[in-house]
């Protein structure tokens, strides 16, 4: 009887360790698996619909706003060459709040101390515009998130929650992302998750979104709670994927279907 | 021995984690495990294989979503799980039964999910939390269907 119990135990956790990390070698982006017109559209500055909030970031980057009335280009002048590489180390640890923040929540704080200026909201226009101008200028660029040993405890949780089963469906990220990404969910291609495109032009939702809004997608898509935007847990599962995408060239904006 | 130790400390986790959980969970009805089978119904009645049909082949039941089936009328199916395609002539309908009630039970580390079981499960949407996936005249109707799968 006990032996049996055993068995079965070392069973499951001979089950729970099958969940293998991708090899460096075998890492795609969500790009390879779209059909040959979506990633035309990804490639065509002209035909991608995330260069219009491109478009609209850079006129918010030069616009004086909040009671200080500075623009960001008054501290940081020309974006192509001060923000060029920042986008492919974010999220990245404030001293200050002694946490990891993405660059949405960057955006923010300097909205919020530098500008003066209430923030703007999550998926909101202007602050998916602004990110989106801002991570164009790291397009091509590595991914190096992660590096900062301060945020090793973060990355930790961050693959904790990656590797967690949860909601009614109890699966986790890890069930589709690294054990099933070559197959088919019904009729979509289960991709490797790699948060390289962010924020980025979704057919299905007629719309540029944030990597925030993705994750909140699968995980009400296993029917679990989804963290609240902002929240700490999402912004560690983004620092999470990015050091996992570390060395793959970021997209941003791409499309995906 | 580490090993018995390492496997009394995961019962013992396991106890803790089930003592923890709330009870206002809605009661489902209770069942028997015979071997790798649930032999009676769960409803005392046989399931409707018409229904059965249906409620694979619809998205909101997640069947098709991993599996593809006999199914021509449904574009797109999923390739993470067995063709559904001879299941009844693969299992009996009690082993069906358990596999649809409580897959976790044959295989801990499957990743199909338990469709009348409630316990354990972390983070579940506030739509869905306390409730099966599917109820019991759901899994009968399916199972009654499935046993009609031959080939
Ligand atoms: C049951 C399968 C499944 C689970 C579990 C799942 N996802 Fe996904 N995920 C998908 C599929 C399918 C896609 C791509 C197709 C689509 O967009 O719907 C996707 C897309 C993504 C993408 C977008 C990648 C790109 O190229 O832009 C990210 C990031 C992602 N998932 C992260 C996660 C995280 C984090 C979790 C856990 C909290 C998770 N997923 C859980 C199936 C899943
Ligand atoms: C998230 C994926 C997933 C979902 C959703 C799912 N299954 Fe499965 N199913 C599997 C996998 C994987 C197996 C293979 C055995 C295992 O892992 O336990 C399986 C095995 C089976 C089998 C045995 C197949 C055989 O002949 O060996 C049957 C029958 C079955 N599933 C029916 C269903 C039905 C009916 C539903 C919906 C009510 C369903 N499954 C939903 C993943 C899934």
């Amino acid at each position: 009887m006990k032996i049996a119990v055993c068995i079965a135990l070392l069973t499951a956790m001979a089950g729970a360790a099958l969940a293998t990390e991708i090899p460096r070698s075998e890492r795609r982006s969500g790009y390879s698996f779209m059909s040959a017109d979506s990633k035309a559209m990804q490639d065509e500055d002209t035909a991608n619909p995330g260069m219009l909030s491109v478009l609209d970031g850079e006129t918010l980057w030069m616009r004086k706003a909040g009671a200080a009335n500075k623009a960001c280009a008054d501290c940081h002048n020309d974006a192509r060459v001060s923000m060029k590489g920042v986008a492919a180390h974010y999220p990245a640890f404030d001293k200050a709040l002694g946490k990891p923040v993405d660059l949405e929540g960057r955006i923010n704080l300097c909205r919020t101390n530098h500008q003066q200026a209430t923030p703007f909201a999550y998926e909101s226009r202007e602050l998916l515009a602004l990110t989106a101008y801002v991570a164009r200028q790291s397009r091509g660029m590595p991914i190096t998130a992660g590096g900062d040993p301060e945020l090793a405890p973060f990355v930790e949780q961050g693959h904790a929650l990656f590797m967690q089963r949860q909601g009614q469906l109890n699966l986790g990220c890890t069930s589709c992302h690294d054990d099933n990404w070559d197959k088919k969910l019904a009729g979509s291609a289960i991709t490797q998750a790699q948060p390289t495109g962010y924020p980025l032009y979704r057919l299905e939702w007629q719309a540029l979104g944030s990597l925030q809004r993705r994750l909140r997608a699968c995980i009400t898509g296993i029917r679990a709670q989804a963290y609240d935007y902002g929240s700490p847990e999402l912004v560690e599962l983004e620092l999470y994927l990015m050091t996992r995408a570390r060395g793959m060239p970021v997209e941003t904006p791409a499309v995906r279907p | 021995m580490p090993l018995a130790r390492l496997a009394l400390t995961m019962l013992l986790a396991a106890g803790l984690f089930a003592a923890c959980w709330p009870a206002d969970a809605e009661e489902l009805r209770p069942y028997t495990v015979v071997g790798d089978a649930i032999p009676a119904s769960l409803t005392g009645t046989k399931g409707d294989v018409a229904r059965g049909r249906a409620l694979i082949v619809e998205r909101s039941s997640t069947c098709i979503l991993c599996h593809s089936g006999p199914f021509p009328e449904q574009a797109f199916q999923g390739d993470l799980a067995p063709n559904l395609a001879g299941s009844g002539s693969r299992w009996s309908e009690g082993q069906l039964r358990l596999r649809l009630v409580d897959a976790s039970h044959l295989n801990a580390a499957t990743i199909m999910p338990s469709y009348y079981h409630v316990e354990g499960l972390v983070r579940v949407g506030t739509s869905w939390r306390g409730r099966p996936i599917l109820s019991a005249e759901q899994i009968e109707d399916i199972v009654a269907y499935l046993t009609t799968l031959r080939n």
